[in-house]
């Protein structure tokens, strides 16, 4: 029913864009695409699973701690491994690589310690209510993503344009030499800006993991897939892109399988990918993909 | 040969450039000055295709250099350096300049693959030339070696012979002294006289105002993406915009 | 004697054909590498070659080498058509595009039942011998070393190093990207055409993101700069599993840390051809010019 789908799509598109938002603060204010934010996004999950069910935490509480957790570890990455490439200027390949492989080991180390069996969330996890409309329904998690989300979202957005902290993140992004020029601590804001996308990423895989009550240490892979789709779509490292095209591949995916064939629901990313690169490559908010120094 | 007129260029909300016209003449060696800022470099990469105007007419010749890619600017007979040295650094003094031969080695994929006689003999040339080249620049001695391995003023010349390679006709120098000591600087001087009587234009960016006055036979002086003024050395020197736009900068006119 | 050779040969003549069906896959993505594109499709395109050949074979019965020969043309026109119009753009662009691209292949065959859809193609005809292998990954040697020898080594390496650069000496970065991108395929194409035919079957979960990830790694382990490089990553790294065993499932995650290790602390891998450079450079000038010797 339509309007079911359309809750449907604002819902998920949330979570991408929530996910993709993480992503793209990363590429714009590091410069650099980091392909182990899937696997920061799967570890945000699990560990809202294991304070959920081994320590009997609230929802929520388990949601906040996993971001910091999220976002430690996106700190960790980036000190180990994308610290020393920044400091011997490494050609652009080298830290996509490296976070590839970053992504495979994680991914695989919690395959070989926790298995590959999909987990659940404990029954009893999310308030059995809804909101029911006639036929609709709307459940307390779709609510409680969107509002998440959007409480997320609006708090960077605030971030970024109202105070100091996210001039000196825009003005790294414009240009991480001129900003040190101008006395900014460059180096601890690339620490806090992986932080925050870590925790971005960490928050989304929670959401991701009680929507679909699924979590499984390859699920942060295809999420990556749809990431790199909706920060080519929005314009990459802008954030109006990341939440624009965030929910416009929630709809896009939402419909298609609703509509076309669930066949395809993977693919339907790749296939708005292809097309925008065809069509505008530099996104809906057409930020260029080269940066000066 | 080059003629540029009403070029424009904005990017995000600052004008760049405006309505900048300026005439390369053929076999000319022609100065291109003005403060840090002033749009030098953005004229530079317009002309390669490196940036677009945002209006305006760039000519060399009979060819429309805006219709074209870089690349495509480059086979036309443009040939360029760069402020801040762009040599491969993991290939050798050889491989370097043979790089700038790209577009004149002609042999087809066959020939490549079965290593035919017009391969070889092409590469051969190539490496002969390529030497001559590098011997030009007094760098003969290095050429099998890495370019990573030469001091900033070797690799300056080795950017020099590259791009000579290109065999063009119009020779860009972005700030070609830059971090030269006076020796070096004469001694440049006299080999870009030597390419331009070899019959190409030189069309040169620099701050180093002995030289310029020295060398070149027409300046165009730029300020804020304007064209301030054009003419001969003694006439740009003696130009009151010129010295009111030098004294409120931090730059003398006679450097 | 007889005997035992037979014996070595029927338990570990996959393994060889392995290595040498490794070795290529690493060559083909080492040539985007050393454009400085990262193609993470290699996989999927050895996964169009590999179906080509053994639907050529299965379905319609045709002789091996057409089936091979379709095995690298699906791949390359395939490339052709994600290339076009991505190589024009930055060669990160490539990556994140050719990132998902194994997926949706992955999910187009699983839907197509002609060919199998989810039970994979099966039956597929014994047809590939050590000579072929060998001979494949020759000639593959021998077409890239052509190359290098070559204006289009000179220019990718230029490419590689500094893409603006090499614009302005005249060299179309975008069709010398679209060469690499499109003969890489081709050579994996060719893989998993060979492969195919001495594994029976083959299904869409074998070109999977995580064999691309594997190609990669033997790639960059070994050093993309270099012909042998590949060919040592792919023999290592295919040889060094079978004595790690033991390892199981995190065996995969090995491969992640060699990335990363290589990436941090051998960034031209275990093999760095520039030495080789040097050596060359002064036989050319030998040959060449009078008094060069002394360079």
């Amino acid at each position: 029913m339509f309007s079911q789908q359309l809750i449907n799509a604002v819902s998920l598109g949330s979570v991408y864009a929530l996910f993709a938002l993480g992503f793209t603060l990363i590429f714009g204010v590091l410069g650099v695409i980091n392909l182990a934010h899937g696997a920061v996004f799967m570890l945000g999950s699990y560990i809202a699973l294991l304070l959920v069910e081994q320590f009997s935490l609230p929802i929520l509480p388990a949601l906040l701690l996993a971001m910091v957790v999220s976002g430690l570890f996106a700190v960790l990455i980036d000190l180990l491994v994308l610290r020393p490439l920044r400091a011997r200027n490494a050609p652009h390949l080298a830290p996509m690589i490296a976070t590839i492989g970053v992504a495979i080991l994680v991914t695989n180390i919690m395959q070989g310690l926790l298995g590959a069996e999909v987990k659940r969330f404990p029954v009893g996890t999310l308030p059995d209510e809804s909101l029911g409309f006639g036929d609709l329904h709307i459940t307390a998690l779709q609510i409680g993503i969107v509002v998440i989300s959007l409480l997320l979202m609006a708090g960077l957005w605030v971030m970024m344009k109202r105070t100091q902290l996210g001039r000196s993140l825009r003005a790294i992004a414009e240009s991480p030499k001129a900003a040190a020029l101008l006395g900014i601590p460059v180096e601890s804001l690339f620490y806090f800006t992986s932080f925050l996308a870590g925790a971005l990423g960490g928050a989304a895989g929670v959401l991701v993991g009680l929507s679909f009550n699924a979590i499984s240490p390859f699920m942060g892979q295809p999420m990556l897939h749809k990431g790199i789709a909706v920060i080519i779509l929005g314009g990459m490292g802008d954030i109006r892109g990341a939440l624009i095209g965030g929910i416009f591949l929630g709809f896009a995916e939402v419909f298609s399988v609703a509509y076309i064939s669930s066949d395809f629901r993977d693919a339907v990313a790749f296939g708005f990918l292809f097309l925008i690169l065809l069509i505008k490559p530099s996104g809906l908010f057409g930020k260029i993909l080269e940066r000066k120094a | 040969m080059l003629k540029i007129s009403g070029l424009y260029k904005n990017f995000g909300g600052l004008e760049i450039l405006r309505n900048v016209g300026l005439t390369v003449k053929e076999g000319s060696i022609t100065g291109l000055i003005g403060p840090n800022g002033a749009g030098k470099t953005t004229v530079f990469n317009c002309i390669t295709g490196l940036v677009t105007p945002t209006k305006g007419e760039i000519t060399l010749g009979s060819n429309d250099l805006l219709a074209v890619e870089p690349h495509q600017v480059t086979q036309l007979g443009v040939a360029r350096t760069f402020q801040n040295i762009r040599v491969f650094k993991d290939m050798t003094l050889l491989e370097n300049v043979m790089v700038g031969m790209h577009d004149r080695l002609e042999y087809s994929p066959a020939s490549l693959l079965m290593s035919l006689p017009g391969f070889r003999r092409e590469e051969n040339q190539a490496v002969q030339e390529a030497y001559e080249l590098l011997k030009w620049f007094r760098l003969e001695k290095k050429s099998t070696q890495l370019a990573s391995s030469l001091s900033y003023g070797e690799q300056r010349r080795l950017e020099f012979a590259r791009a000579l390679a290109t065999n063009p006709k119009l020779l860009l120098l972005d700030e070609p002294v830059a971090g030269m000591n006076g020796v070096e600087k004469t001694e440049l001087m006299t080999e870009l006289n030597n390419i331009r009587d070899r019959g190409v234009t030189i069309f040169l960016i620099e701050h180093d105002m002995r030289f310029v006055m020295g060398l070149c036979d027409q300046i165009t002086v730029l300020n804020f993406g304007e064209v301030i003024a054009q003419g001969t050395p003694i006439e740009i020197k003696q130009n009151p915009l010129v010295i009111e736009a030098y004294l409120g900068s931090d730059e003398g006119v006679d450097a | 004697m007889f005997e035992s050779w037979d014996g070595f040969w029927s338990t570990y003549s996959a393994l060889i054909f392995g290595v040498g069906i490794n070795a290529m896959l690493a060559l083909s993505i080492a040539l985007t590498l050393s454009c400085g594109l990262l193609s993470l499709a290699n996989a999927a395109f050895m996964g169009i070659g590999a179906y080509a050949a053994a639907t050529a074979t299965v379905q319609f019965q045709l002789p091996f080498e057409l089936a091979l020969l379709l095995g690298i043309i699906f791949p390359v026109i395939v490339a052709l058509i994600i290339g076009v119009p991505t190589l024009r753009l930055s060669g990160v662009y490539l990556a994140m595009a050719t990132l998902g691209f194994g997926e949706v292949v992955r999910v187009i065959i699983l839907n197509i039942d002609f060919i199998g859809g989810p039970m994979g193609l099966n039956g597929i005809p014994n047809l590939t011998n050590f000579w072929h292998i060998l001979l494949s990954l020759l000639l593959v040697i021998f077409i890239l070393w052509r190359m290098r020898q070559s204006k289009v080594g000179r220019a990718f390496e230029a490419i590689r190093e500094d893409e603006i650069a090499a614009r302005l000496m005249g060299v179309n970065v975008t069709r010398y990207k679209l060469i690499a991108f499109t003969v890489g395929a081709g050579i994996a194409g060719l893989a998993g055409g060979l492969n195919a035919h001495y594994t029976y079957t083959i299904g869409p979960n074998n070109y999977a993101f995580e064999n691309a990830v594997e190609i990669l790694t033997m790639a960059v382990f070994g050093g993309a700069n270099s012909l042998l490089g590949p060919i040592l990553g792919g023999t290592i790294l295919t040889l060094l599993p079978e004595v790690l065993r033991g390892l199981k499932d995190y065996r995969l995650a090995v491969n992640g840390l060699v990335l990363i290790f290589v990436v941090l602390y051998l960034p031209n891998g275990i093999w760095n051809a520039n030495r080789f450079k040097v050596w060359q450079a002064k036989r050319a000038l030998k040959r060449n010019v009078h008094g060069g010797g002394d360079a």
